[in-house]
């Protein structure tokens, strides 16, 4: 594979993977938070 | 009493499972394939950010806003702009009628894997036979004579079957319930999928196609056009989903960061499918010496690439049928999961309006939706009507839905309100630049969207013979004209108890 490619490929996936998984630390950590304050 | 999701998690993963379904696995890798490999990313990823959080943002805060599916949420706009709703959610009912016999070719792919596995027939290695066996032929659209595969007609009996078990029990004991198994099964299994494929031999140069930047296209303007469509039509939005969705969340709830993940979970799907698809089509370009577009650039490769390389990547074959059993299994829950979240749609909004029980509604629309489906079990509706009716309701509809939707609750509700229902209970708010995307900016890239789908039905149209010319008008326009008149019917119909509009709320 180019590096042109792997670089799209990381990028592109790395974006899109990494934001899901960031959206979903950040949802359970607040459930986390209420789950404690309640 | 109106019902709600149980938990956060059963609500974003029948969200998620709603957007991701069949037209995941080849709608995008083609998309990116076609316009400029791995620089298609990038309008792709600005898609994402201006225009599908945005609207499932706008969606959900607007559902549970008006406790409401879509015929509700129009008809609090203004009593005119209720018929607007019901188109909506006409849509989903007749996506879902040639839907229904897409998964039903999958449920039917999944049996014969296993009569492959039980050593009953051999086919894997050469699907074209059994592919031409199950969908049948006809010359066009025209030619409804053909006959009848009766092999979809039956599958399509228990598809219908299975969506009406599901959604007749209703949100938390039916979609919630169901959405928790399949969709995390169906998103370890892709992974897993996709992580096989990858080590195959040849998964280097379809990567290399799929991911390889042409950076001169990102000034071509089709290209973000494609990019905005790819990304609206892959969300499930705009067709009275994501609005009859959020109707049913609590007045607590998150919405923004649910929104997030919702869209990026879909996209992710996304580019799962593309590595998957583009490995398994590099592995059989460098050991067939096929092209990448040799199975098509739709269903096909499903139905064709994926059963050959399956049934090389081992020797046994009982292997080879449990892998393909398998791979036609994620299929159909991708799928399911899917056409329940279409039925809803069309429920929720019927169940507002009309005082009428779920159950007996759920069996009305699945005795008529299936009766739909069996018109594309014929071998004419599968191979010709099927792929007409696609082109008019799911793309040149749905856009132009889209725009209305966007622009009515931008500017007849306010976004600051809506911003206001979002941010209250959400893990983090958004600000006004929210407002800016959905007021101004989404709906100037829609419109190009719905001007360019246009532009590409005439033209696509006219350069065909009059058998072609005379299908479109029967079968794309005449589908169009009948959901119009139906949701006109129903639009007239009085509401069984009057809704308190959404501006006399809190008085």
């Amino acid at each position: 594979m180019s590096s042109s490619a792997i670089i799209m490929m990381v990028v592109g996936c790395g974006l899109v993977w990494g934001g899901a998984i960031t959206a979903i630390i950040i949802a359970l950590k607040v459930e986390k938070k209420n789950a404690a304050k309640a | 009493m109106r019902e709600n999701w149980q938990s956060r998690k059963g609500f974003i993963f029948a969200a998620a499972g709603a957007a991701i379904g069949l037209g995941n696995l080849w709608r995008f890798p083609f998309q990116a394939y076609k316009n400029g490999g791995g620089a298609f990313l990038l309008p792709y990823l600005v898609a994402l950010v201006t225009c599908a959080i945005p609207l499932m943002i706008m969606e959900y805060a607007y559902g549970r806003k008006i406790r409401g599916g879509s015929v509700k949420a129009f008809q609090q706009l203004g009593k005119k702009f209720e018929v607007v709703g019901w188109v909506q959610v006409m849509v989903p009912i007749v996506v879902m009628m040639y839907y229904c016999a897409i998964i039903g070719v999958s449920l039917v792919f999944m049996v014969l894997s296993l009569g492959h596995a039980f050593g009953m027939m051999n086919w894997l290695g050469d699907p074209g036979p059994v592919m031409g066996m199950v969908v049948g032929g006809a010359e066009n659209a025209l030619d409804l004579g053909a006959g009848m595969s009766l092999y979809i007609l039956g599958a399509i009996v228990f598809v219908w079957l299975s969506n009406w078990l599901i959604v007749k029990k209703g949100i938390a004991g039916g979609i919630e319930k169901m959405s928790m198994i399949f969709t995390p099964m169906l998103l370890v299994m892709m992974i897993i999928f996709m992580i096989n494929a990858v080590r195959l031999n040849g998964s280097a140069i379809g990567l290399e196609a799929l991911f390889k930047p042409d950076f001169s296209k990102i000034m071509d303007p089709t290209i973000w056009v494609s990019a905005y469509a790819q990304v609206f039509f892959s969300t499930t939005l705009a067709v009275g989903v994501m609005i009859a969705y959020g109707s049913y969340l609590n007045d607590k709830a998150d919405i923004n960061n649910s929104a997030i993940i919702t869209v990026l979970a879909n996209s992710s799907f996304d580019l799962i499918a593309g590595i998957l698809v583009f490995s398994t089509l590099g592995y059989l370009v460098q050991n067939m010496g096929v092209e990448f577009t040799s199975f098509g650039t739709g269903a096909g490769v499903a139905f064709i690439a994926f059963p050959i390389a399956i049934s090389t990547m081992s020797s046994n074959v009982v292997i080879q049928g449990l892998l393909g059993f398998l791979f036609f299994f994620c299929l159909f829950i991708a799928g399911i999961s899917s056409s329940i979240s279409m039925l809803e749609s069309f429920a929720t909004a019927a169940l507002d309006k009309f005082s009428i029980s779920r159950e007996k509604l759920i069996t009305t629309i699945s005795v008529v939706g299936f009766a739909g489906s069996a018109c594309f079990a014929s071998y004419a509706g599968f191979n010709f009507i099927l792929d007409i009716v696609d082109s008019y309701v799911g793309n040149i509809i749905i856009a132009g839905l889209g725009l209305v939707e966007v622009i009515l609750i931008s500017y007849l509700y306010g976004t600051a309100k809506l911003r206001e229902e979002a941010n209250q209970y959400s893990d983090f708010k958004i600000g006004i630049w929210w407002d800016y995307l959905l007021k101004y900016f989404t709906p100037l890239l829609l419109g190009a969207v719905v001007i360019t789908n246009i532009i590409n039905i005439f033209t696509g149209m006219f350069s065909q013979d009059s058998v072609g010319v005379i299908s479109n008008i029967i079968f794309g326009w005449g589908t169009v004209a009948i959901m119009i008149i139906a949701s006109l019917i129903f639009n007239k119909k009085e509401w069984s108890e009057a809704p308190r509009l959404a501006s006399q709320e809190g008085n």
